[in-house]
């Protein structure tokens, strides 16, 4: 198999366990998961489930106890030293001391992009999260959702296959939310990149995603995986149509097998 | 405006008040002594009188500490052995020199100690050892090793100066370069970044705040070093050499203005490093 037809992300058997002072957390077991290239896959579930643990292994900032996990075909480790993904945590966590372009041009200059291509992509990726104009705004002049899109724009800049986001809209409120979430749709539709989607939100899973990965925890497993029958142009009033709940159901229903209303 | 300086005003008339009364009651008995041998009475106000205009009180009152200081200032050529303005020179010239040693001796130590994980267990025990050690103890040394060396003048008080602030820099760095949380660490991570990458990005720029309040502790820091370093092996110059002359020859006005000279030197250092630090933080956005 050749490289780039190798998916995305392969993960068999992966398993992570936590040495504590309480004995040991099984954080994830016999993770089996095979997400193909251009796919919106999301995983949910409630904490300590192991979403968030899951991402982090892919983005090799967590290393599996047991089992096999690729990365574009390469371990995750390798992956990363490729910059092979970007990654957007659920804080901005811009620099405040960098403007909104200066925060977006930081991955680039480590990265050693030339000048010239440093600032043509700040404001492509600008354009792209529709922030085209603040560059030179610092952090602290824009809210919390302007802050988020910048945070993506600068996870985006780089050009990576792979986008990994660990519940990047969850201190957002709900109508600002509602706005990114279908950004994001146009922004995938744009890039055609991977994108992986941790949340707790089924309506925000089930509106984003072409895979659904439902997680339950004690130990940290994947309890059912849907194939979203949905089509890929989705406006937001799709979360109406009866094929929206019928997915929402299943995914309730994947979180009750879980016991995660316990 | 005026709501802060009220407060300080009274503050001040208050100390004052108790200097003077304290003036009175300490320099009192010289005086007393000195009528009963002259076979005079002294009534109470002569009395008080008395006590403000000795020539060398046991507690001078403040208006002749700030004519001391007055005249010391202006009252001669700055050239002049007995010119403030030369001996605050020389202090602040040795404090400002071992300002700038110190506190680059304690970036770099920080740096090397956030860095590597050997330098923390190795340095760190050190670095505190060394200020248990009493300065006084140490001064004299240093100055008598370097000038067998040949080392005089300035560059032996700049050390002793520097032993003082590296420490309070060094510790608010090592702070300061640690501030980063855990995401933002991750973050450079995925970026596949250099430690040195990390430190120039991410660390350093994240320990300004940390820098300049460790800064403001370690400028007053080193000029108590200078100043301590001009009481050993008979300086004839500087804050310090004017502290210890005023004290062999009971010029008890020479030393207290000599004091205040120090604290005025210490407040504007203070005061300068402060106006930097609002400075910078304000241009990097990190103003609080």
């Amino acid at each position: 198999m050749s490289l780039h037809e190798a998916p995305a992300i392969e993960a068999k058997e992966v398993s992570l366990t936590f040495e504590t002072a309480d004995g040991p957390v099984h954080a994830l077991s016999d993770v089996n998961l095979t997400v193909a290239r251009g796919d919106f896959v999301s995983f949910i579930g409630p904490s300590g489930c192991g979403k968030t643990t899951f991402l982090r292994c892919v983005a090799a900032l967590e290393h599996p106890t047991e089992g096999l996990l690729r990365v574009n075909g390469l371990s995750a480790d390798e992956a990363r030293r490729r910059r092979a993904f970007g990654y957007v945590f659920q804080a901005a966590g811009l620099y405040p001391w960098r403007t909104i372009a200066g925060n977006i041009r930081l991955p680039l200059e480590i990265m050693g992009f030339p000048r010239e291509e440093q600032d043509r992509r700040v404001e492509e990726v600008l354009e792209l999260v529709d922030l085209k104009g603040f560059g030179r705004k610092y952090p602290w002049q824009l809210s919390g959702g302007m802050q988020q899109r910048a945070s993506i724009a600068r996870a985006l800049s780089f050009d990576a296959d792979i986008l990994l986001m660990d519940e990047p809209f969850g201190a957002l409120d709900e109508i600002v939310r509602d706005r990114l979430n279908e950004e994001l749709l146009k922004l995938w539709a744009r890039t055609g990149k991977t994108i992986g989607f941790v949340t707790h939100s089924i309506p925000e899973a089930v509106y984003l995603s072409t895979k659904i990965v439902v997680m339950s925890p004690r130990p940290g497993r994947i309890t059912d995986v849907i194939e979203s029958s949905l089509p890929r142009e989705r406006p937001l009033e799709i979360r109406d149509t009866p094929e929206f709940i019928e997915i929402s159901h299943r995914v309730r229903e994947g979180l009750r097998a879980g016991h995660s209303y316990e | 405006m005026m709501r802060s300086v009220l407060p300080v005003l009274t503050v001040v008339g208050v100390i004052v008040a108790l200097w003077y009364g304290a003036a009175v009651w300490m320099n009192a008995p010289w005086a007393r002594d000195q009528a009963a041998r002259a076979g005079v009475e002294l009534s109470l106000s002569e009395l008080v009188a008395d006590t403000m205009v000795q020539e060398r009180p046991v507690l001078p009152a403040p208006h002749q500490v700030a004519e001391g200081l007055w005249t010391g200032v202006t009252g001669q050529k700055v050239t002049s052995k007995r010119s403030l303005v030369r001996h605050g020179w020389v202090t602040l010239s040795a404090t400002l020199a071992g300002f700038a040693i110190g506190a680059g001796l304690g970036i770099a130590l920080a740096v090397s100690i956030v860095q590597s994980r050997a330098m923390d267990l190795s340095l760190m025990p050190w670095a505190i050892a060394s200020q248990t050690v009493p300065i006084l103890a140490i001064a004299p040394m240093v100055i008598v090793v370097l000038a067998s060396l040949g080392i005089k003048g300035l560059i032996p008080k700049a050390i002793i100066s520097a032993y003082l602030s590296f420490f309070p820099v060094l510790v608010g760095m090592v702070k300061g370069l640690r501030a980063p949380d855990a995401m933002q660490l991750d973050l450079l991570k995925t970026y596949n970044a250099s430690g040195i990458q990390g430190l120039w990005k991410l660390r350093l720029p994240a320990s300004m705040p940390y820098l300049f309040a460790s800064l403001k502790v370690a400028i007053a820091a080193s000029l108590v070093g200078a100043i301590v370093a001009e009481l050993p092996a008979g300086a004839t110059s500087g804050l310090g050499a004017r502290l210890l002359s005023g004290s062999y020859y009971g010029q008890t006005i020479q030393i207290w203005a000599a004091l205040m000279a120090a604290a005025i030197l210490a407040a504007g250092l203070v005061a300068i490093v402060g106006l930097l630090e609002k400075v910078v933080l304000r241009k990097m956005g990190m103003a609080r």
